[in-house]
């Protein structure tokens, strides 16, 4: 499989043409991270993004008295980090693999520069990007709800 | 129909608040189960509620086994029973899951909470009949990990070839280095063949309309999908009205409905 086939997988890239595809593809290289390693780290400078092929991350924050809380996992398929795509640009949570993680690993600043530069690319990969933010919006809402406590505790 | 005496033979505590029972028949039985449906399980001198099947549905020794979370005075009754004690059960009610029309189809589960409970039984056939499916897929979501009803059965399961078995937590833990995210996070990176999958889901109601939504999303007919409705139930047998839901008294068209049935009918607030 070529990696611009792989990023048919990825919601993000999903309305892109096979052209545009390849563009996107060329931003990218494959990367792998061991146990315990560090994807990126909350306040740093948020540059990257990763679309995960194999393995889990995790997305955790300092709470003082609990450690590092994790918040989120992300798995196969789904895409870390957005933080590089509004201002200030920094990480607000930090990213560990707790196992062995394969990612793509996109040159995020000359991704931006081609969705600049090439609004009918720049358009449908917004939207791709929405999408899945849209989606773990409402998941993150769900979870909020609190659905699975006793009634008795509400 | 009168309460028929069972007494509790089995007390496996699941969580905090959830117990699994076993049931043997004190003199006669009632007729055999089909997954999903339910009995009415009447605690002397508090009250009578329904409580689904969440055992093997095919044994033929006459037990049940339902698993009760302790949420008021029927339940807590219920839950309170100790080996030794009787209760009176009513039943088989309701409709079931009709897992034999997924023949041949893959199979995804998803369950939250203790609605992992009357998907056991389905979970259990897949297993045992699981050349008949391609693929069986449990995605099943927990407040926190010691909230997971059947955890050491789920912990086996995931090793079963060809039963995939995702394990996700709403909250925070230390002690859990699996998923954490609500299950339509899994459910939406899965690879799916909507064409030629069922879908099963048990949960609190938002959870199954928000985990049909994302399987609609990603091309599932609203008929491939099935979901458990509850309502509060009195006689269970279609006369008294109280477990209506529109057109639908759920004690005998339920409480499993496809989802081109509920879909509608969930969208209208409770009275
Ligand atoms: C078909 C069917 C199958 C069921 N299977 C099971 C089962 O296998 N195991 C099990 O433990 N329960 C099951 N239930 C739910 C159980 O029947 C109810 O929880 C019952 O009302 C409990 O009675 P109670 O007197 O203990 O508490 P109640 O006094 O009726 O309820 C106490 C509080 O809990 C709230 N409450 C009750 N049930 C629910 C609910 N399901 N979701 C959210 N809030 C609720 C009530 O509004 C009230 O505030 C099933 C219900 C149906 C209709
Ligand atoms: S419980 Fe009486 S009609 Fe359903």
């Amino acid at each position: 499989m070529t990696s611009a086939e792989q990023f048919s997988e990825f919601a993000p890239f999903q309305r892109l043409t096979p052209t545009q595809r390849e563009a996107v593809a060329q931003l990218a290289r494959p990367v792998d991270f061991t146990a315990g390693s560090r994807l990126f780290e909350e306040g740093q400078d948020a540059v990257g993004c990763w679309l995960i092929q194999v393995g889990q991350v995790a997305l955790s924050t300092e709470v003082p008295g609990r450690g590092q809380v994790v918040v989120q996992t992300l798995g196969p398929g789904e895409v870390l980090g957005w933080s590089w795509l509004v201002p200030p640009h920094q990480w607000q949570f930090t990213a560990t693999a707790p196992g062995p993680v394969s990612a793509m690993e996109l040159d995020t600043a000359r991704l931006l520069a081609l969705a600049e530069h090439e609004p009918a690319m720049g358009y449908p990969l917004a939207l791709g990007f929405c999408e899945i933010l849209l989606t773990r919006l409402q998941s993150a809402r769900a979870r909020l709800l609190d659905l699975y406590a006793n009634p008795r505790e509400r | 129909m009168l309460p028929i005496p069972y007494r509790v033979i089995g007390r496996h505590v699941e969580t905090r608040d959830s117990v699994t029972l076993d049931l043997e028949p004190v003199r006669e039985q009632l007729p055999p189960f089909r997954p999903g449906q339910f009995t009415m399980l009447y605690a002397r001198g508090v009250g009578e509620i329904a409580i689904s099947i969440s055992g093997d549905a095919s044994r033929a020794d006459g037990i049940l086994t339902q698993t009760i979370r302790d949420v008021g005075a029927v339940s807590h009754a219920l839950h309170a029973l100790t080996p030794g004690e009787v209760l009176g059960a009513r039943g088989p009610f309701g409709t079931g899951w009709r897992f034999d029309s997924a023949y041949g189809r893959e199979v995804v589960i998803v369950a939250g909470g203790v609605g992992l409970a009357p998907l056991r039984p389905v979970l259990i056939e897949a297993i045992n009949g699981r050349a008949d499916h391609p693929r069986t897929v449990l995605i099943a979501g927990a407040r926190t990990p010691s909230e997971f009803l059947f955890r050491e059965q789920l912990d086996s399961w995931a090793s079963i070839p060809g039963l995939e078995v995702v394990l996700t937590i709403d909250q925070p833990a230390q002690d859990w280095a699996g998923p954490v995210g609500f299950v339509t996070e899994p459910l939406s990176r899965l690879q799916l063949r909507p064409g030629s999958t069922t879908a099963f889901l048990c949960g609190p109601e938002p959870m199954m309309r928000f985990s049909a939504a994302v399987l609609i999303g990603r091309g599932m007919a609203e008929k491939d999908i099935r979901i458990s409705v509850e309502r509060n139930m009195k006689c269970g047998v279609g006369l008294c009205g109280h477990c209506q839901l529109g057109p639908l008294l759920v004690c005998r068209d339920g409480p499993v409905v496809d989802y081109a049935l509920a879909r509608p009918l969930l969208a209208v607030r409770e009275l």
